[in-house]
């Protein structure tokens, strides 16, 4: 009923290829996408921009370019905390050294740095595959923390080592710093985000897109049919890191203001390929869905307890919480493998047929 | 048992396990804790915790609050993390009638990260011997306070005592000390000071760092097994302390010539390695023990009547301890801001008038049944931090004793370095100097 597309006819090759060829979808995202620039700076309160939207955003950045390495070029990689610190760090020097370039300019070099570190540490992936990859990964990930902690260039010489997002302003709007609103910073996180979705999802559709595919499903069969190992393979790191750079760079400029190395340690990694798995390999919107699940939902079962008027001890709280989310990711992992992405397919389908299903 | 049935039952266990947490209502004092009862870190949270609950429930129970304003207050848990630390204050910084009067981020990774925001909330931070040490300068931070004592006293301090148990700090020369650290914001903060001091004593100073949360220190072992130092000087954090201490136990090391920081220093720490602890020393900047009148109140009006937040055999550990002395400053900073705004609910920004010119007394602690617990303080536009002095205390196989003078830090070092180091954070936060000549 819904979702009925009778009488939607592609009479171009540029509408059967569009990223939404149904036309409810498109209405739907469009929607989705105005509402979310809009409602959230005007309705939310500061809790809800700064500690629930906006890490929800940045983790969404993340958790795409590791589904673009691992669900699309199927290169398993641990290494995301290690290049989102590349990306924080870089960020954090760039504009220091030059205070006046544009903040979203620095987050974009930041993202190239990021993706240059990447590529070396893709170089092993010529090599080994699979959880030998990730091994090799997780290599990165322990020497490029271990490498901000001890060598204070990377942080000024603050005696502390920390790094601290300083106030930038854009056409006289600051966008970071504390003295940053919560709605400017939220807004910023979402243009980023809808800006490098959309640039991943053409990225995926196209030839690049369709190489790392054929590298993931078979890769010798890949290489017979002349799509070039190294360079794909370099690509997807590349690019996998830009993603996980800028979104690094926001973590600190746009969620916690001022950070140590361990906000990026090897659990972030693993969080972001949580984000990956639950929400889909594969899919960019499984990606948001991932993040959705893996931020969202312990911040919901911390207050879940409080808003029905439980007053339990925060230890406990905190048992509970941990308890449930674990049996809610294996609920989900057994219910559906292919993660919440596949879920929303599957559903979509049967609302295509509905309420005439054969 | 079916499924609804072993949910129901858990769900009825986990109510009536839970003490009922004071529901916010107009007129009262709304502070936030920000605790971690779960984690690796947690055997050093939970006491802190109890402590400061422990000390506003006496508060309200036998004296119905402060001047008749009733204290209120919700833990958020942490882990000792710093993104639940944001959620946490975020959270919780507009919640009671006038908002949050004071944050403790009982963190220095956390306290980092709160001071660029409180500044903005106008929510004074009360990194209470924590955090970062330049902001004691409160010329350049007016809304951070980390009295009674920060980490570059501290440091400064242990040399001293060291340089007493060597006979004279010129003594110290050629003497290798090594400072195992946190390798966190927190376990660095010290290395500065230490730094220059050895230049100035003329110490071989070893840095050794372990990387969170601590449990593996092999390394860091069999590194100062070949540096085979005279003393050791520990800035550790949770698990990481009870790992270390019972690696220097089972390496033979003299334990009196192993001196944990006030945050590496709890009972927790010690009762792991067993009698090998026996010896270890620890700074702190109050008593040990539950031989004061405020413990006793403690007992006879919450533990007695089953109101304690912890474990009765708990009360008087170090870092419980710690949790009153912090409770206690909170509270006597709100008197001191009522004194002048009168007995009514705070806001945040009375509260840190409260806290710029709190002057705990000699008296005053006897008042409170704290007469000798703690060092009397007094909080300056200018000075933070007080330069509290500090104790030493010793680990005798069941309890800590303590075995120093008040040690008094080398504030001729200190300050000027604290000053220096003030402007440089100040500056990367755009901040200005104010003039405290002109404050009231």
């Amino acid at each position: 009923m819904i979702y009925r597309e009778a009488g939607q006819f592609k009479t171009s090759y540029a509408s059967d290829q569009a990223i939404f060829p149904i036309a409810q979808d498109r209405w739907f995202v469009g929607l989705a996408t105005v509402a979310a620039f809009v409602v959230p700076p005007l309705a939310a309160n500061e809790y809800w921009l700064q500690a629930v939207l906006i890490p929800f955003l940045i983790y969404s950045l993340a958790a795409i370019g590791l589904n673009l390495l691992t669900g699309y070029a199927g290169q398993l990689s641990l290494g995301t905390g290690g290049f989102m610190a590349v990306g924080a760090y870089a960020a954090f020097k760039l504009t220091t050294a030059f205070p006046p370039l544009n903040i979203i300019v620095v987050f974009v070099l930041s993202g190239l740095v990021a993706a240059s570190v990447g590529l070396v540490f893709g170089i092993p992936s010529l090599r080994i595959k699979g959880f030998y990859l990730a091994v090799a990964t997780l290599a990165a990930q322990f020497f490029l923390v271990w490498l901000f902690n001890k060598v204070p260039w990377f942080v000024n010489y603050a005696s502390s080592g920390t790094i601290t997002a300083p106030n930038r302003a854009v056409f006289g709007v600051i966008l970071t710093g504390p003295n940053a609103t919560a709605p400017v910073r939220y807004v910023t996180a979402l243009a980023l985000v809808v800006v490098f979705a959309l640039l991943a999802k053409n990225l995926v559709r196209g030839r690049v897109g369709r190489s790392w595919m054929a590298i993931r499903d078979r890769d010798i069969a890949a290489e017979i049919i002349g799509v070039r190992p190294l360079r794909t393979k370099l690509l997807a790191f590349g690019i996998s890191s830009f993603y996980c750079g800028v979104a690094g760079a926001e973590l600190v400029f746009l969620y916690f203001g001022s950070a140590e190395t361990l906000a990026f340690d090897v659990t972030l990694s693993f969080l972001v390929l949580f984000m990956v798995i639950i929400g889909g390999l594969g899919s960019i919107l499984g990606s948001f869905l991932g993040a959705a699940f893996i931020v969202l939902v312990p911040i919901l079962l911390t207050n879940a307890p409080q808003t029905v008027g439980l007053h339990l001890p925060v230890a406990l709280q905190k048992q509970i919480e941990l308890m449930v989310f674990g049996g809610l990711i294996i609920f989900f992992l057994i219910v559906e493998p292919l993660g919440l992405a596949r879920l929303w397919q599957i559903s979509k389908e049967k609302l295509r047929l509905w309420p005439f299903p054969h | 048992m079916d499924r609804r049935g072993l949910v129901s039952v858990l769900l009825a266990a986990a109510i009536v396990g839970a003490p009922v947490a004071p529901a916010l209502a107009a007129g009262e004092d709304f502070i936030p804790l920000l605790v971690y009862r779960t984690g690796p870190y947690a055997p050093s949270g939970i006491p802190i915790a109890n402590g400061f609950v422990d000390y506003f429930a006496l508060l309200n129970e036998r004296d119905g609050g402060i001047n008749g304003v009733k204290l209120a207050w919700e833990e958020c848990e942490t882990q000792y993390k710093t993104d639940l630390g944001v959620e946490c204050y975020e959270k919780l910084k507009g919640k009671g009638a006038a908002g949050a009067l004071v944050v403790n981020p009982y963190s220095t990774g956390i306290t980092y990260q709160l001071i660029p925001k409180a500044a903005v909330d106008k929510v004074p931070i009360l990194s209470m011997g924590y955090g970062m040490s330049a902001s004691s300068d409160g010329r350049w931070f007016p809304w951070v306070f980390n009295f009674p004592t920060n980490y570059w006293s501290q440091a400064s301090a242990v040399v001293r005592y060291i340089g007493h148990q060597e006979g004279g700090l010129d003594k110290l020369k050629g003497k290798k000390i090594v400072h195992i650290y946190h390798n966190s914001p927190y376990g660095k903060e010290a290395n500065p000071t230490l730094d220059e001091l050895s230049k100035k004593y003329q110490f071989e100073l070893t840095l050794l760092a372990v990387d969170h949360p601590g449990q593996e220190q092999g390394a860091t072992w069999l590194q100062v097994r070949r540096i085979n130092p005279d003393w050791i000087f520990m800035s550790g954090w949770g698990v990481m302390n009870q790992v270390a201490v019972k690696e220097a136990a089972s390496k033979g090391f003299k334990m009196d010539h192993f001196i944990g920081n006030w945050w590496s220093a709890n009972d927790a720490d010690v009762i792991p390695a067993g009698d090998g602890a026996k010896g270890y020393k620890g700074a702190t900047f109050h008593a040990p023990g539950t031989k004061f009148r405020v413990h006793a109140d403690i007992f006879k009006i919450l533990y007695d009547k089953n109101k304690g937040a912890g474990r009765r055999e708990a009360v008087g550990e170090a870092l419980y301890n710690r949790g009153i002395v912090n409770a206690m400053y909170t509270a006597e900073a709100i008197r001191t801001a009522m004194g002048k705004f009168g007995n009514k609910p705070l806001t945040s920004e009375q509260m840190r008038w409260g806290l710029e010119h709190l002057d705990v007394t000699e008296q005053r602690l006897d008042q409170l049944g704290m007469k000798g617990f703690t060092h009397p303080i007094r909080v300056t536009c200018e000075d933070h931090e007080g330069s509290g002095p500090v104790l030493i205390q010793q680990w005798d196989g069941a309890k800590w004793e303590i075995v120093s003078d008040w040690m008094a830090p080398m504030r001729d070092v200190v300050r000027p370095k604290i000053e220096a180091a003030a402007v440089e954070e100040g500056k990367k936060l755009g901040y200005p100097m104010r003039d405290c000549s002109k404050e009231k």
